[in-house]
């Protein structure tokens, strides 16, 4: 380090210019860093989110009739007609989802074992002591979900799985897919729902955290956000199976 | 009062270390817990026996000095509290108690219950100080800072870098001890002028010595007996997207 000296005269403050530090690094830096690790975490997490959000919505259309989300599905295959070909906005929307969630689970999969290799000799005994359900079960409660949305795909996206399975109405491949009968399908979703709730309710405030929008003052704000985000998010997903088990829509 | 001990004895860091179980029929409730470890040593060396090794130094909660886990708590059950402010009133005559030492691959155990935290200090020497030029001390009242970030600096200043947050963590992760040095410095002026550089370069030197990363958990802010808060870590993050995203970053 050195300085230079620019101040003195009739003036008693003084200033200093900071020298150029030399780069001293000794070992070897794993990259990208943990923060930045965080971030795509964090950013991907919200597109997520965006998208599960709008997903959410675009589900209750349901109890408004089976034309209405028959012609909801519709429309979002045509949206952006003529400007656009069929389908386009569609794609752009699968395409970023797919590379943020992606960009989500490498970078998961990166922390974790990072984290792994940062405490390899376990306690003989350590009760959690503060972190929430939510917290500790946000890795397992990702697989559940990552293994949730690809039978979920190819139950109502492409229809493979599903009993009725006829592209375009909704309605009907809903009501099937719930049927009572098929109840280990109903529960499936409901586990998958609820482990989507969790990781809302910790993945919303730890993204907010982040992104270093969190402050002493704003934390028990932040934490009531993703708690409503999560509450809401879960008791809508859960109730379209729960209105097809009820006879509520049929 | 009688306390069971199971404590951790490892002759060195090439050793492999076990739980061993101690008794100890003589505790007093106004003892400290070092004073207990004190106690059993005593009994140990003139059985002949190796005395367990633990690490302390002020034995008045302010150097951060002595480090372990007790009952899977980093300085034990009391809130707010280091090892050796910590009394035995809260426990139970006869209870059990598992002592261990801070777990994590950048804390190596060097015997027993000691552990080398030189990792915390290598994450400061990269970047946690401020640049000042020596001489004559300058005249206090030349530099205002208003009230709220003095507060602020001074909570983070209280952290004695004793390594119980990286010991809590699930990920042992540091990020709680980083960040309070970020917000300690970069509250005040005179942190200003190398506060990109700093948290870029202690984040760096955070991963380089196998601390894992930060999720939110706050196990740490739990464990800190300085009660240093969680915002410090979102401070970190903070700046470490301003310092990596303007392009005016010192290097």
């Amino acid at each position: 380090m050195h300085w230079t000296f620019t101040g003195g005269g009739p003036h008693p403050v003084g200033m200093v210019t900071l020298g150029e530090r030399p780069a001293t690094r000794v070992r070897h830096t794993p990259r990208p860093s943990s923060v930045q690790l965080k971030i795509v975490m964090a950013v991907s997490g919200a597109l997520a989110l965006l998208y599960l959000v709008a997903h959410m919505i675009g589900n209750l259309k349901i109890f408004l009739g089976a034309d209405a989300i028959n012609t909801y599905a519709a429309w979002l295959r045509t949206v952006g007609e003529p400007a656009l070909p069929a389908e386009t906005l569609l794609w752009i929307v699968r395409a970023v989802l797919t590379v943020a969630i992606v960009a989500h689970i490498v970078s998961a999969v990166i922390l974790t074992r990072r984290a792994h290799r940062a405490r390899p000799i376990k306690y003989a005994h350590r009760p959690p002591v503060k972190g929430s359900y939510a917290a500790r079960t946000m890795r397992w409660g990702g697989v559940i979900i990552v293994l949730f949305v690809i039978y979920h795909l190819l139950d109502l996206t492409t229809g493979t799985l599903n009993p009725n399975g006829v592209s375009g109405d909704v309605h009907a491949n809903v009501v099937a897919d719930f049927a009572p009968h098929r109840w280990y399908v109903t529960l499936f979703y409901a586990i998958a729902v609820v482990a989507v709730g969790f990781h809302v309710r910790h993945g919303l405030w730890s993204g907010l955290q982040t992104l270093g929008r969190s402050s002493a003052a704003a934390q028990n704000t932040l934490k009531g956000v993703a708690l409503v985000v999560a509450v809401a998010l879960t008791v809508g997903f859960l109730s379209v199976p729960f209105a097809v088990l009820t006879g509520l829509v049929r | 009062m009688r306390l069971n001990l199971r404590i951790w004895r490892q002759a060195g860091p090439e050793d492999k270390g076990r739980l061993v179980a101690y008794r100890v029929d003589d505790a007093d409730e106004d003892m400290s817990f070092l004073e207990l470890l004190d106690v059993l040593n005593e009994k140990l060396v003139l059985d002949g026996d190796e005395p367990v090794a633990f690490d302390h130094d002020c034995r008045e909660g302010i150097c951060g000095a002595c480090s372990m886990v007790i009952n899977g708590q980093p300085h034990g059950p009391q809130k707010a509290t280091t090892t050796c402010q910590l009394h035995l009133r809260h426990f139970r005559d006869g209870e059990s108690i598992t002592i261990e030492p801070f777990r994590a691959a950048a804390f190596p155990v060097v015997k027993d219950l000691v552990v080398d935290r030189g990792a915390l200090d290598r994450i400061v020497a990269s970047g946690g100080y401020i640049s000042a030029p020596t001489g004559a001390a300058p005249e206090a009242h030349a530099t205002p800072v208003p009230k709220a970030n003095a507060d602020r600096a001074f909570t983070a200043a209280a952290c004695i870098g004793c390594g119980a947050c990286v010991a809590a963590c699930p990920n042992g992760s540091a990020s709680l001890f980083v960040g309070a040095k970020i917000t300690h410095l970069g509250e005040l002026p005179q942190g200003q002028p190398e506060r990109s550089d700093r948290v870029v370069r202690m984040v760096e030197t955070h991963d380089a010595e196998g601390f894992g990363g930060c999720t939110n958990t706050g196990e740490c802010t739990v464990a800190c007996p300085k009660e240093i808060p969680l915002d410090v870590i979102s401070q970190l993050n903070r700046d470490y997207l301003h310092a990596t995203t303007g392009g005016r970053r010192t290097a």
